[in-house]
């Protein structure tokens, strides 16, 4: 017959036991991850915050006839040794444009060399015993020190790491987004009203739609080879720029685009069509007037969350050819030009260490407008956020 | 540019014409409507379809033209073409006027080419699709025209060293004959995957585990968007990680064991790109074992189970079509991941079972290949688009099986939200 | 007793006793009941009730929706506990033991309190498998030839031998309803447990499946204490020995079956048996 209850929970123990094991054991696994991505975001900032600070030094300049041909000639030759050479280089110029300058002199604070400034970091620099000793001496009196790296900013792609920014990329990424968005968006969102709103259920509509669905799953690289193939090579769209690079991501953001906007129309309850057919709406006309104003929020949310993915994407950007060395600030469409994530990359592979706290800098910045976008979709969905 | 201001000038004499279009339309059926008549449509609506009579064929026109003079080398010099668009526009104004008439059925006549326009936006994700499978067929067609198919296939050196010599017509001067055999490029894509995965499945399926049934509501909600925050990374920030962080740390640990690790080995890209698999596997579980139906596990409780029983025995074994899809889409992404392999994985072609040693793999090699200043026509960056078919062949089927798993599971339990 | 409908004939029975005495039902108790009442969140579900259950008989639940036959019914194995927010105050005791203290350990509870649900639920398993899988967890059967036996007699003993003898290795899910609710019964009796609760089990099923698994209670309470809750009063009529009547979170009659359907001792239980509302 049955056994009793303590023979039961006796017999028990041991798959007691196994259950709490697993509980733990899933537990672990999920702060694991948790883990990761808190030693990752540590592991960032530890690297790429330095970025935002620059060592710049403080020196007495005196513009004099031979500093208009080598910029060296302003300074003092012991300092200008851990002056950058970006800025020196600059001297010749600034005297042509301003003849008055020559014969003066005055005190100003320039970019020091990136060696210094890994000095003063406290990382590994080549600076010599002499230079080593001037940088102490300097700093005694405050007239090394690090500011908040405004360079970084206002600045391209630049060969030597101290006077390298982001800015050239960031246009670039804000014009390839422009172009990125003004294709996939209306595109999207009329692929989406079509296949959601006025597509029969035929052959057509299903191939269409595991298409899309198979789009959004193939790998990133081999939309760059259709950019290659297609718009570069066919077309004859400039190399570089970023109207290509944007076109092929637009080409990757569509799938995005496309599913999310057909899950805000399909949200949009049928009563609300019923009724507008019922007042004698046209189909467009309930699609125009009623369907798509409420499905907006849905639809931004998820352009929003499309357009942060394309981005951070890189390696199709890579293909057609966006990993240029652009010092400056692009002002076309068609101009070579780089973007943020390329950059990223570009400085990952200099071997000027200083190349790292910069690589990481970049990669601070990205992160912010990604998680800044994220926000914005996040709190997009919440305040519109209806409940049918 | 002259191109750049004739197509201003085109479009600025293209919007001139759609708004005497449009005028003139609105005036005609307000006067027609005016006289009593009654009229199927509303003056705007005529208004519009003067407009679309006057830029649609215009437009149709142009872009046909400037296709015939890509494609097919036509030679029409761009003003003719512009100028006859721009004629053709005048001719869909004055038929765009004609039919503004009462019994015009206009508003119907905007909603067939709207509809139209739709199915066009519709029709090109298909055309994208076909684009890149063309784009990589023909150039890859043109790869194996200058070495075997069979070679690429089991060949286990690739060296495409001298190609481009070749290319420039100088083979004769080439040490040695290129080789491409993507066996060890195969052989590394799949090394670094299978540690990705090793990495992502056990943590994300456990992870999914908890949240789906251990864990309360609020750690649930709250956990989710999180890990997913490991999804939204860009790739090349994983890369630079792995290159910089992780590759030291397997150098060091290795070395501390005794071994001696490559600082391109393959573990610190494939543990990195695990890590950004994870949330794939995770959500996706989550989902699946969230929709495996209640009666299930009560029916296992009700007979004495275990809860860890029922989830091992009942819940998991329910919800595999979904994980199996989950992990499908998941290897299938790990195949096609370039930023992490380019960044942290080596150059060299190399056949080893070693995950210590640097390999290489299909998509480093796309990307070297497409990036150096090589001739287009060199077998080289040919076989950067062999590669990417074989990519595309893989990637294609792994994601249709997987889409075929997860609509199984999806007709099993009735399930509507995946 | 918390009657508050007054009994209009026949003296008031002792706590948790039926009213009638069916004299050819066996009395040995199963699980008492006293002062059972249950919460979910704020609003109260079950008002203290009283009940014994007998060994080996068929007892129905029955009463309109959301009466608290069902959650009731949930309390004897406790799945309610899976149910968050919910509380319990009062006695269920079984073999000496109140299963609600937390010494009681609900699994062990639902090794000897078996549940077969309102809609078949057969694990996404071989047929063979939903049976076996229990018992070679509960260590119940050692050898592979006795986990063949025991289950060629749980479904022999729910009726379903016959059928799907040739096909063991299908999926359970392959079976027709009627078919798949006769596998989880030989599911739940092949743990051999004391009591069996039957939540609705033959709605979601056609006539003729139903009438197989009335058949099937009637033997199976030969080993079993079989608790039913139904919303087809013919169905308690037939099958039940004892049938109790509840309404609003309290059992309002508790009574022979036979005396229920043809003299019940309350008016409220008459009222719904014959059918002016419910």
């Amino acid at each position: 017959m049955s056994q009793s209850f303590d023979e039961i929970s006796a017999q028990l123990k041991r798959r007691h036991r196994k259950s709490a094991r697993l509980k733990w054991i899933s537990m672990g696994a999920l702060g694991l991850a948790g883990l990761f991505l808190v030693l990752f975001f540590a592991d960032m900032l530890s690297k790429g915050l330095p970025a935002f600070q620059q060592a710049y030094v403080q020196v007495e300049l005196d513009y004099n006839e031979e500093a208009s041909r080598m910029g060296r000639a302003a300074m003092d030759p012991e300092v200008s040794r851990i002056v950058s050479r970006s800025f020196e280089r600059l001297i010749p110029g600034m005297l042509r444009d301003d003849p008055d300058l020559l014969g003066t002199s005055e005190q100003r604070w320039v970019l020091a060399k990136g060696e210094v400034d890994q000095y003063l970091k406290g990382h590994r620099n080549k600076l010599s015993e002499a230079e080593r000793e001037v940088v102490d001496e300097l700093a005694e009196s405050g007239r090394v020190t690090l500011k908040f790296n405004t360079t970084f900013f206002s600045r391209g792609d630049s060969k030597m790491a101290e006077s390298s920014g982001i800015l050239a990329a960031a246009v670039g990424t804000v014009m390839t987004m422009l172009v990125t968005l003004a294709i996939a968006f209306p595109i999207g969102v009329m692929t989406a009203l079509y296949l959601e709103e006025f597509a029969p259920d035929n052959r057509l509509t299903q191939v269409i739609e595991i298409n899309i669905n198979n789009l959004a799953a193939i790998p990133s690289i081999l939309f760059g080879l259709l950019g290659l193939a297609i718009f570069i090579n066919f077309f004859g769209v400039p190399r570089s720029s970023p109207l290509v690079g944007g076109m092929t991501l637009a080409l990757m953001t569509l799938p995005v685009i496309i599913i999310a906007t057909r899950t805000a129309l399909r949200s949009v309850p049928d009563s609300i069509r019923h009724a507008a057919f019922g007042v004698g709406c046209s189909r467009w006309q309930v699609v125009r007037d009623h369907v798509l104003p409420l499905a907006m929020p849905g639809i931004m949310t998820g352009s929003i969350i499309g357009l942060a993915q394309a981005m951070g994407e890189t390696a199709p950007l890579i293909i057609v050819g966006m990993v240029a060395f652009i010092p400056d600030v692009s002002a076309s469409f068609t101009q070579a030009a780089t973007v943020l994530p390329a950059q990223i990359f570009t400085w990952a592979g200099e071997p000027d260490r200083a190349f790292v706290e910069k690589t990481a800098g970049g990669i601070l910045v990205l992160l912010s407008i990604l998680i800044f976008l994220n926000a914005a979709a996040v709190v997009l969905r919440k305040k519109f956020e209806r409940r049918w | 540019m002259q191109t750049n201001q004739l197509l201003a000038l085109f479009s600025g004499a293209l919007l001139l014409l759609g708004l005497i279009a449009f005028f003139l339309g609105r005036a005609k059926a307000a006067r027609v409507r005016a006289t009593g008549t009654a009229m199927y449509a509303q003056p705007d609506q005529y208004a519009w379809f003067a407009v679309l009579a006057t830029a649609g064929p215009a437009l149709l026109v142009s872009a046909v033209g400037g296709f015939l003079l890509l494609l097919l080398g036509a030679e029409i010099p761009t003003p003719y073409l512009l100028a006859g668009s721009l004629g053709v526009a005048a001719i869909g104004l004055m038929v765009g006027m004609n039919r503004v008439h009462p019994d015009f059925h206009a508003r119907q006549a905007i909603e067939r080419v709207i509809r139209w326009i739709l199915v066009g936006a519709a029709l090109i994700s298909i055309f994208t699709t076909f684009g890149i499978l063309f784009s990589i067929v023909f150039e890859a067609l043109r790869f194996f025209q200058m070495h075997s198919f069979w070679d690429f296939i089991t060949g286990t050196v690739w060296n495409p060293g001298a190609s481009f010599l070749a290319a420039a017509g100088r083979a004769a001067e080439g040490g040695s004959a290129a080789q491409f055999g993507s066996v060890p490029l195969f052989a590394g894509t799949f090394m670094i995957t299978a540690i990705a995965m090793l990495v992502a499945i056990p943590i994300g399926l456990l992870a999914a585990i908890y949240m789906a049934e251990f864990a309360p509501r609020r750690v649930r909600t709250l956990a989710k968007p999180t890990l997913e925050v490991l999804a939204g990374i860009p790739t090349v920030v994983y890369g630079f990680f792995a290159a910089i962080t992780v590759a030291p740390i397997i150098v060091k640990v290795a070395g501390a064991l005794g071994l001696d690790a490559s600082f391109n080995n393959a573990v610190a890209p494939g543990v990195v790109m695990g890590i950004m698999i994870i949330p794939f596997i995770s959500s996706l579980s989550d989902d699946v074992i969230n929709s495996v139906p209640d009666s299930m596990r009560q029916g296992s409780l009700a007979l004495g189970m275990t809860k860890g029983e029922t989830i091992r025995d009942v819940v998991i074994p329910a919800a595999l079509p979904g994980i199996i899809s989950a992990s499908l889409l998941a290897v299938s992404r790990a195949l096609g991941e370039t930023m992490i392999v380019v960044m942290a994985a080596g150059m060299r072609p190399n056949l080893t079972a070693n995950p210590l040693e640097d390999m290489t793999t299909v998509t480093v090699r796309i990307v070297a290949a497409l990036t150096g200043d090589l001739e287009f026509e060199s077998a080289e960056t040919l076989s950067a688009f062999a590669l990417g078919l074989v990519l595309f062949g893989v990637t294609l089927s792994l994601n249709l099986v997987s889409v075929l798993m997860i609509r199984r599971f999806r007709e099993k339990y009735r399930v509507n939200n995946l | 007793m918390n009657m508050q409908a007054a009994p209009r004939h026949g003296k008031t029975p002792a706590v948790g006793q039926p009213h009638t005495r069916n004299e050819e039902a066996c009395h040995d108790l199963s699980v008492r009941v006293r002062d059972l009442s249950l919460w979910y969140g704020q609003s109260q579900a079950l008002k203290g009730l009283d009940i014994d259950i007998f060994e080996k008989n068929v007892t129905a639940l029955i009463g309109p929706s959301g009466c608290g036959k069902s959650t009731f019914l949930r309390c004897l194995n406790r799945m309610n506990d899976l149910i968050p927010g919910v509380r319990i105050a009062g006695l269920v005791e079984m073999d000496g033991h109140d299963v609600n203290t937390a010494k009681m350990d609900e699994v062990a509870l639902r090794r000897r309190v078996g549940m077969v649900f309102q809609k078949p639920n057969p694990f996404p398993k071989s047929i063979y498998e939903n049976i076996a899988y229990a018992p070679r967890m509960h260590d119940l059967v050692g050898r592979k030839a006795e986990q063949d036996e025991l289950v060629e007699r749980a479904l022999r003993d729910a009726g379903l031998w016959e059928e799907v003898k040739d096909k063991l290795q299908q999926p359970g899910t392959s079976l027709s309803g009627g078919q798949q609710q006769r596998l989880c019964i030989a599911r739940a009796i092949a743990v051999q447990p004391d009591v069996i609760l039957m939540d609705e089990p033959t709605s979601a099923l056609d006539p003729i499946s139903t009438a197989t698994i009335e058949d099937l209670m009637d033997k199976l309470k030969q080993q079993f204490t079989i608790v039913t809750v139904t919303h087809n009063m013919q169905q308690a009529a037939r099958v039940a020995d004892y049938t109790a009547f509840f309404h609003l979170g309290e059992i309002i009659e508790y009574n022979d079956t036979k005396t229920m359907f043809s003299n019940p001792a309350t008016k409220k239980a008459e009222d719904y048996i014959t059918g002016r509302y419910g």
